[in-house]
């Protein structure tokens, strides 16, 4: 199976899809002349021409609503964000235009759009450029969210959002962009709502998405050193959310831990750990634990930075609490 | 940016062959009479609508259009069938001048499941999908990017389609706007902003909210053609919005379009119709022009209709109006087990 990065495996899904549908069209900041800000439109100017891969000013809220009033009269838009942060603009079009206009509508209009970008911090980027949205966006009914962490999920998922008949928003990564992972040549989607199970194990569940997939794996690799077997589950759709998944899991282990980029209050992982409190209650021999990033906004400094996001180290040892060893 | 050469078929394309074709900037002679009609029942069923209100048949946020009908009647006379309406949550006169049932739109006041958002949207999420009456938007500013979006899809089915786009003159401050109508400059779509400048935003003059006061002439910052006209006269109206229609229609190109106008009830039904912001005596003032009478007159002079001709047209719309408000009575609400429905769509994948 060939090898290819996170970045191609999404330009492939859009290039895909652009060529199966011509009413799908990429529209966003610097992604036709420039090639995409982190290059994931690489060449789809070339193949597509100026009217489907369309340069945007600097106007997130306006191309945002741009995206849902095409969509509302029968195009299908993947609106790039260059990143999440500079998102919360536009988020009153996604909220209250995308999310909305179905169920405000009667029915009569559903928005088929695909609204993506990088979440989350890369490196030292500091306070405004380093935020995992996540938690905002799967709060909202009318919104689907996904959140792959590997290249195969990346194209699956997207190629699934751009046919889906609802918003749905890709949660992508500037850390993932350049990881690398197999992706069959052949047509394949990956189905919005199903978890993915990326380690077996009977010890503890490790329940995350996305970026922190990669942070995951790890630290199962590094506790399975020490005897300590993970069930990774990947939930790789936020919303709707493969609960039965996780009630599979920790009813298999009797322990658990969310792992999640974004802030602790009112995080995502809070919602999973309310699934396995109403669902596995008498299923848990300890308490299920989070490791979040720290309760404050991204410090720029090396040392600070990397105190305050969750690494390794913090997973193995939230894992370790809840087997109560050390 | 060149239009493509797509095989994408809309399901308007159909409607589209059957409309007439306009051939130039002027609008075809108007039919005054289906103007003074439309404005006519828009006020009657406003009439009822705030005497439902005052009965708790309709209850939420509910603004009326009362002193505005001009603006929306003539603008919206001028377009085909397969052309697009947008507007604000002031939006009750402006769908049913597009054509929405009068039933429909009563019913969706009631909250009842025979509205024509089935009861989920309410007076200010008028939605119809039949005349591609795009809704009543309630964030101010929300509804005009998905104006430009609509514009940027006619373009790129490369179709000659236009969208009117209906807002207040407070939404010309708001960032939305500007990144909107920028893009519409910058891409030349065929959408034309109505500004119904009734000169107050709640309780907020123009002059006390926006840095210039003619307030057309904020197209200039985005290099679009602009105009403004006198919104108590729909023959005005309708002369100044069809030569923006033809220009989109021909040329692809937006247009500014400021109507100058006067809202004659409050904000909103919880809103006094005079009070702190304005005096009684300037609403006075200006309700001396009222709409429908402007053309009555017009027409009287002209002989095309008399005093029993305008009664009889009153009595017709009355009945019209009860019909609607007897229709809506009769409707059911919608079954609670309909709560969970159309959050999504289910979707092929
Ligand atoms: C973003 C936003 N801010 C505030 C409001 C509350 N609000 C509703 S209507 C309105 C005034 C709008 O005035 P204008 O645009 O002139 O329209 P008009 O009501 O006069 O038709 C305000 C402040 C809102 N709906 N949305
Ligand atoms: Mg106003």
């Amino acid at each position: 199976m060939p090898v290819i990065t996170f970045r191609d495996a999404l330009n492939h899904a859009i290039r895909e899809e652009m060529q199966r549908d011509d009413r799908v069209f990429l529209m966003g900041e610097e992604v036709a002349v420039y090639q995409g800000a982190y290059k994931v439109s690489k060449g789809l100017l070339q193949e597509f021409g100026e009217m489907r891969i369309v340069d945007t000013p600097i106007t997130e809220l306006g191309f945002a609503g741009v995206g849902v009033g095409s969509a509302m009269v029968g195009l299908r838009p993947i609106i790039e964000f260059m990143t999440w942060n500079f998102a919360l603009l536009a988020l009153d079009q996604v909220v209250n235009s995308a999310a909305k206009m179905l169920y405000m509508s009667g029915g009569q209009f559903n928005i088929p759009i695909v609204f993506r970008g990088p979440n989350g911090a890369a490196l030292q980027l500091a306070a405004q450029h380093s935020q995992a949205w996540e938690s905002w966006l799967v709060h909202i009914p009318g919104l689907k969210v996904v959140a792959p962490g590997t290249p195969y999920d990346a194209k699956g998922l997207l190629k699934s959002a751009v046919r889906d008949d609802n918003p749905v928003i890709v949660l992508e990564g500037e850390m993932l962009y350049n990881t690398k992972g197999e992706v069959p040549s052949e047509e394949y989607v990956v189905p919005i709502g199903e978890a993915d199970l990326k380690r077996e194990g009977d010890h503890c569940s490790l329940i995350t998405w996305g970026k922190s997939v990669l942070v995951a794996l790890q630290a199962a690799d590094q506790l399975a050193k020490e005897g300590i077997r993970v069930d990774l589950v990947d939930l790789r759709s936020l919303r709707p959310m493969d609960v039965a998944a996780i009630v599979k899991s920790v009813r298999k282990t009797n322990r658990a831990v969310v792992l999640e980029e974004g802030w602790e209050v009112c995080g995502v992982g809070a919602q999973v750990v309310d699934y396995i409190q109403r669902d596995c209650f008498d299923d848990l021999d300890a308490p299920v634990l989070r490791v979040t990033q720290a309760d404050v906004p991204m410090p720029y400094a090396k040392n600070l930075e990397r105190a305050a996001k969750p690494d390794v180290a913090k997973t193995v040892a939230a894992v370790k609490r809840v087997m109560y060893v050390e | 940016m060149e239009s493509g050469t797509l095989i994408y078929e809309d399901r308007m394309a159909k409607k589209k062959a059957e409309a007439k074709v306009e051939t130039s900037g002027a609008a075809a002679p108007p039919d005054r009479m289906a103007l003074l009609t439309s404005m006519l029942l828009q006020r009657r069923f406003e009439e009822r609508c705030a005497e439902a209100y005052a009965l708790g048949r309709i209850g939420g946020f509910c603004h009326l259009y009362i002193g505005q009908e001009a603006c929306g009647t003539g603008a919206i006379s001028v377009l085909r069938d397969d052309d697009y309406v947008i507007t604000t949550y002031r939006d009750h006169g402006q769908a049913l001048a597009r054509g929405m049932s009068p039933r429909a739109a009563m019913a969706e006041l009631f909250g009842r499941i025979d509205g024509c958002a089935r009861g989920r949207g309410g007076s200010m999420h008028f939605f119809d999908r039949n005349t591609n009456f795009l809704g009543g938007h309630g964030i101010v500013g929300g509804h005009v990017p998905l104006a430009t979006g609509v514009g940027f899809a006619i373009k790129y089915r490369g179709g000659d389609q236009v969208c009117l786009c209906f807002m207040g003159e407070s939404v010309v401050n708001t960032g939305a706007f500007h990144e909107a109508l920028n893009m519409a400059g910058l891409w030349k779509l065929p959408v034309i902003y109505v500004i119904e400048n009734n000169r107050y935003g709640m309780g907020t003059a123009l002059e006390r909210a926006s840095a210039i006061h003619d307030i057309y002439q904020r197209g200039a910052a985005y290099d679009m053609p602009r105009g403004v006209v006198d919104g108590q006269d729909v023959l005005a109206v309708r002369e100044k919005v069809a030569e923006a229609v033809h220009r989109a229609r021909t040329e692809s190109l937006p247009t500014l379009l400021e109507v100058r106008t006067y809202r004659f009830m409050g904000h909103s039904m919880s809103d006094a119709v005079s009070g702190t912001y304005r005096s009684k005596a300037e609403l006075e003032e200006y309700m001396k022009r009222d709409p429908i009478m402007v053309l009555r007159m017009r027409m009287q002079a002209a002989g095309e209709i008399d005093d029993d001709g305008m009664a009889k047209l009153d009595a017709d719309v009355k009945a019209i109006v009860q019909d609607a408000w007897e229709f809506a009575d009769a409707s059911a609400e919608p079954p609670v087990e309909s709560l969970y429905e159309d959050v999504y769509v289910d979707s092929t994948t």
